[in-house]
């Protein structure tokens, strides 16, 4: 981190003392920290990031990991496709081709996930064409009109003589049937070109949803505080729906309105004074906050995720339910998340599926990220005799650094299992990549 | 008279031309519209052969086929499936449901008939 620190301030053009000053540091201390012999974190790493211009995240690990994740991924994908025998990338090179080639890499890496993008639009666009229940019905009304045409047309131009009234019934059959037909296949037509003018990369409303968080910040001021007196926040919910760009399907805006009714419901319940006030005087430690604040941790999560970065530092979140679906990724420090595959079965996450009242916290190693990881089962909808309660596994990520944290038990985990080099894991479901014998 | 035909179908140009192809070849052809009151419909008529739609209103013809395969009184009748689905997880559907065969809309006159004198004919 402290080589990117000193290429930012190189490129901004500012002396260490300058940097120093604007930061509150000595320029000693500075020194230090681009030589990489002190680590920073929190306050330091957003202090230096401002005044170099910069989000947080370019300086720490998380720029460089995330690309060499992405490369080992396009390796992955490509030596699962292969049966020609070609010869394999050298996975065991790859962070030096990404500190030699950067250039070359993060082409790579970008056409990797431009691909990545297609394959998905390809499959949202398949499984519309076999699961959309209009499409179904659609073609369901043009072939059985087809068939009526067809069987009508065949009596009529057959050998058998017909009766005059039966003539005239058929060719009335024929003019209506033709006539559905054509309104059948009109309406289809629309219907696909509709589709056709959506953006090339259709997402799925799960991407669409990503995205529009993303474009965001994953926090949103208009459903804090004043905004939501009055029982504003329906309303509210609507105005930021309507503003996103990301939001193209029903079904990504019906996901982000039941996302936003949460926030709104989480702001209410610990406004953003309180959580400043609670965060100035404990620091980013949930166990002291939701202590101090007395709310329930996995609410406390979502309000520290969705906190700008300048409040409350970088902040990681994982949501799944309980099938283990990923239902929001806020990725943080390098620690990287699949956006589609099922994510590595180590992670707490999914420890606290199991055991729903035990709250996990431990410090994850994955590849070069350190991440001190917060885990909480919540229950969204009681038990019934006709179904068991349904529970949400929140994971807060927080960098690792700080009083305490090493006391901490420490898990090595990966990404999923196709790019994990953790050999003899038990929770290994498929060979990886950067194992020996792949 | 070749036989009795119970057609479920709720297309009414598809059931004008079926009874008419199947009259003019000598069977008495009965039509039923709706898949809600269908089973009783068929345990009333006791059929030679049923051709039965996938797609109808109230219940589907799969649902149907298997109440039909569960009667003790109507449950060997031949079952001829119409569907406008012609993937093969669809035929085997239909045949794991007990359809005895599968016919893929648009169909040819002459490929209906050929079926319907088959299967009554065992």
């Amino acid at each position: 981190m402290g080589s990117r620190i000193r290429e930012r301030r190189v490129i901004a053009g500012l002396k260490q003392s300058d940097l120093a000053r604007r930061v509150g540091i000595s320029p000693s201390y500075l020194n230090l920290i681009e030589h990489n012999h002190r680590r920073i974190g929190g306050k330091t790493l957003i202090r230096l990031a401002e005044a170099l211009n910069v989000a947080p995240a370019v300086l720490s690990e998380g720029a460089e990991a995330a690309l060499v994740a992405a490369l080992r991924e396009a390796a992955a994908w490509a030596a699962a496709g292969d049966t020609a025998g070609r010869p394999m990338a050298e996975i065991e090179r790859t962070e030096e081709f990404a500190g030699r080639f950067p250039g070359w890499a993060k082409l790579l890496g970008d056409l990797a996930r431009r691909r990545e993008a297609l394959e998905a639009t390809i499959k949202a666009l398949t499984d519309r064409l076999a699961h959309d229940p209009h499409l179904d019905a659609s073609l369901h009304e043009v072939i059985s009109t087809v068939t009526a045409i067809r069987s009508t047309a065949s009596i009529l131009a057959g050998s058998e003589p017909l009766t005059p009234e039966w003539q005239r019934r058929f060719h009335r059959n024929i003019d209506e049937d033709s006539a559905r037909l054509a309104e059948g296949a009109e309406a289809l037509v629309r219907y696909l070109e509709g589709a056709r003018d959506a953006e090339a990369d259709i997402k799925s409303p799960q991407d669409e949803v990503h995205a529009f968080l993303e474009e965001n910040g994953f926090h949103f001021s208009a459903l804090e505080g004043a905004a939501l007196e009055g029982g504003g926040g329906a309303a509210r919910i609507e105005a930021v729906l309507g503003r996103s760009q990301r939001l193209r399907t029903e079904a990504a805006r019906h996901l982000a309105r039941q996302m936003l009714r949460v926030y709104v419901r989480d702001a209410r319940q610990l406004p953003l004074a309180a959580l400043g006030a609670a965060l100035a005087a404990h620091g980013p430690d949930p166990g002291a906050l939701a202590e101090a604040l007395d709310v329930d941790m996995a609410m406390l999560f979502r309000r520290l995720a969705m906190l700008p970065e300048r409040v409350a530092g970088p902040v990681g979140l994982v949501i799944c339910d309980g099938a283990r679906t990923l239902l929001l990724r806020k990725p943080v420090l390098g620690f990287a998340m699949p956006r589609a595959a099922a994510a590595c079965a180590l992670w707490p996450l999914y420890q606290v599926l199991g055991q729903a009242d035990v709250p996990v916290r431990l410090r994850l190693r994955q590849g070069e990220a350190r991440v001190i990881a917060y885990a909480v089962s919540e229950e969204v909808a009681p038990a019934r005799f006709d179904r068991p309660a349904l529970r949400r596994p929140h994971m807060l990520l927080l960098p690792d650094f700080g009083p305490g944290s090493d006391a901490l038990a420490e898990r090595e985990v990966g990404v999923s299992c196709q790019v994990c080099p953790l050999a003899g894991c038990a929770a290994r479901r498929e060979p990886s990549i950067l194992g020996g014998g792949f | 008279m070749a036989g009795k035909v119970v057609l479920v179908e709720d297309e009414r140009n598809i059931i004008e031309a079926i009874r008419f192809l199947l009259s003019r070849d000598g069977w008495e052809v009965r039509t039923h519209s709706n898949g809600q009151d269908a089973v009783e419909i068929l345990r009333a008529e006791r059929p030679d052969l049923v051709i039965l739609d996938v797609m109808l209103p109230g219940k589907s013809g799969l649902d149907i086929l298997r109440e039909i395969r569960a009667d003790a009184e109507i449950g060997a009748v031949p079952v001829l499936m119409l569907t406008a689905r012609g993937q093969l997880k669809d035929r085997e559907m239909a045949e794991h449901a007990g359809a005895s065969r599968y016919m893929t809309k648009p169909f040819s006159n002459t490929e209906m008939l050929a079926a319907v004198r088959e299967l009554v004919a065992g």
